[in-house]
């Protein structure tokens, strides 16, 4: 049996402890998605400030278990600052890391599974950096839908964000 | 009469497991507990030697097997002190035992302006489908709030039930273990012209239960909580209130007569059991409420009271502050259902901690939304009794909540 150390990697309990990115967004003109996770009542808010195809600024709000927290902290370093296609990029990368089990799990119909298989092209590049502290998560299966979470709504948010007017 | 824990648990085939070499610590009855061998045993004698269909045949095996499944009726019948067992209708579980007086009944003397008044406290399945009647047709819904103290808030409760046609509650509360004034409920209800239904999911497993005095009109509850099968559930109606019931589901076994241009239905309670049914399920029931009535729900309420008794002192001991247990603090006022939150420690890393020790217990909202937000929280690790466990099984709680105290201490 995979042990507790696999799973809460310090540098997640560092994220839980210390979430970067904290906080709300006005919106308008911020986009606000919320995204929930029904088996457990964890509830995520992204606030995304995307200026011409940049993700300006983000921030994250809502509640969950120390590895949706993490997650979503992790997620919201990562593409702070990058353009919405260098964030779908590492989206596609972490789903794919996680996706091993998901896809098997519940059959998610969002569609972004399918990057898993390098078909958003040159994935394989992309550095999780930080990220990779979440792979023990798939060890867990329960737990990926907590990892996912926020990756999920803010892959709907990036859509929203650049849907043309 | 004491129960004998150690002898109960040699009854339970799953509980022979280890979890790195310990023994298994099931703390999750009140989603579903386990099944004692008696009860497998009972449905695989059926399948190995009387199955058939039920009410089809004239050979010898049909019969045999519908009087098997007849005789289920008649043991859920005794179980819960129904007057006979014509008031009793198999279906798929409590959940869908409420759908079919939402649809049956609820369809047929619900409409705009009409109410139904529920509480702040139920289980989805106790509010999906009434709300999902509302929405279709206007009916209102009302509800009982809880008081600070867990228990259901009956300040209003004269001005709430005024004019309403249904009263809708859970004897027992799966999050806090609230036990619910049944009788009060039932009576003004009565005395305001409403019936009353009771959502027994978690009370019909852990005392001993008697329809007419809880004096209530619509009893659900459902097998696989009180140590039988999945796929069967109980509702039990008053009789004439079920004669006045349309159909749910149509298909066979629930028509007396079926032509081109219309259909006569059943009489009760077939009426309300179309298609075939768990038929070995309905015996596992029968298996199981054998087995309850043998240790004696006298005595299974007793073992709750004192180890649940147990568990509120030990933990509060042992944490104090740190930990809140979300239900009312007297054993004699609830059932054993811990609702518990560890500081900030959220309930999926608490019992993720759990099971490295091999103890079971749930996190989530519990299938009761509205209830989480009125606590202001939006899950808690959940950890429930029954006649298998014992200190032993709190103390191995209490050890192992305390080391996901240790590990996610800041
Ligand atoms: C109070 C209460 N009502 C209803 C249910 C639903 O039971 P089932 O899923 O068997 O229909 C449960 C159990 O989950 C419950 O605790």
């Amino acid at each position: 049996m995979p042990g507790l150390e696999d799973l809460y990697r310090e540098i997640i309990l560092d994220h839980y402890r210390n979430p970067r990115n904290r906080g709300e967004l006005d919106a308008p003109p911020a986009h606000r998605v919320e995204g929930f996770n029904p088996l457990c009542g964890d509830e995520i808010i992204v606030y995304l400030d995307v200026d011409s195809d940049r993700i300006a600024d983000i921030r994250i709000a809502g509640q969950g278990c120390s590895i949706s927290q993490s997650s979503a902290s992790m997620m919201s370093s990562a593409v702070k600052g990058r353009t919405t296609e260098e964030a779908r990029a590492v989206t596609r990368a972490f789903k794919a890391m996680m996706s091993i089990h998901e896809s098997s799990l519940d059959g998610e119909p969002d569609g972004l599974v399918g990057g898993a298989d390098g078909s958003g092209g040159g994935d394989g590049d992309v550095k999780l950096g930080d990220l990779e502290a979440l792979r023990g998560v798939v060890k867990f299966p329960v737990r990926i839908k907590c990892a996912t979470l926020s990756w999920n709504t803010l892959a709907q948010g990036l859509d929203e964000a650049t849907e043309p007017v | 009469m004491k129960l004998d824990v150690a002898r109960i648990r040699k009854d339970f085939p799953i509980l022979e497991q280890t979890v790195a070499d310990r023994r298994l610590v099931y703390l999750d009855s009140a989603s579903s507990s386990q099944k004692p061998r008696v009860v497998l045993d009972a449905m695989t004698d059926y399948y190995e030697t009387t199955h058939a269909n039920v009410h089809r045949g004239v050979y010898g095996l049909a019969v045999e097997a519908t009087e098997r499944y007849e005789g289920a009726r008649d043991r859920v019948a005794r179980f819960i002190g129904a007057p006979s067992s014509r008031g009793i209708v198999f279906t798929k579980n409590v959940t869908e035992a409420i759908n079919l007086v939402a649809h049956a009944w609820g369809r047929t003397n619900l409409g705009p302006g009409d109410a139904v008044l529920l509480s702040e406290i139920e289980h989805h399945a106790n509010l999906v489908p009434w709300l999902m009647l509302a929405e279709e047709r206007g009916v209102e819904l009302r509800y009982l709030p809880m008081a600070d103290d867990y228990s259901l808030d009956l300040s209003d409760l004269d001005r709430l039930v005024d004019g309403v046609k249904l009263v809708a509650v859970t004897a027992m509360s799966n999050v806090l273990g609230t036990l619910t004034p049944v009788r009060r409920l039932a009576d003004a209800a009565h005395a305001a012209g409403a019936l009353c239904l009771v959502d027994g999911a978690q009370y019909v497993p852990h005392l001993p239960t008697d329809v007419t005095e809880l004096g209530c009109d619509f009893l659900g509850f459902t097998a696989h909580k009180l140590c039988g099968p999945t796929g069967i559930g109980v509702l039990w109606a008053r009789e004439e209130l079920l004669e006045a019931m349309p159909p749910f589901l149509g298909g066979g076994e629930m028509i007396r007569d079926v032509r081109l241009d219309g259909f006569t239905p059943n009489e009760i309670p077939w009426r309300f059991e179309a298609g075939t049914m768990p038929i070995a399920e309905a015996i596992g029931l029968g298996a199981a409420l054998d087995y309850l009535d043998g240790l004696g729900m006298e005595a299974v309420r007793e073992h709750e009271v004192s180890l649940t008794g147990y568990a509120l002192r030990h933990l509060t001991e042992r944490f104090g502050d740190e930990l809140t247990i979300h239900g009312p603090a007297e054993p004699s006022a609830r059932g054993g259902v811990l609702s518990l939150a560890l500081r900030d420690v959220h309930p999926h890393d608490v019992s993720q901690v759990l099971d490295q020790d091999g103890v079971c217990v749930r996190a989530g909202h519990h299938c009761a939304k509205p209830l989480m937000r009125r606590l202001g929280v939006g899950a808690t690790a959940r950890a429930s009794l029954y006649v298998y466990n014992d200190t032993d099984d709190v103390d191995a709680l209490a050890d192992s909540l305390g080391s996901a105290s240790d590990f996610f201490a800041l």
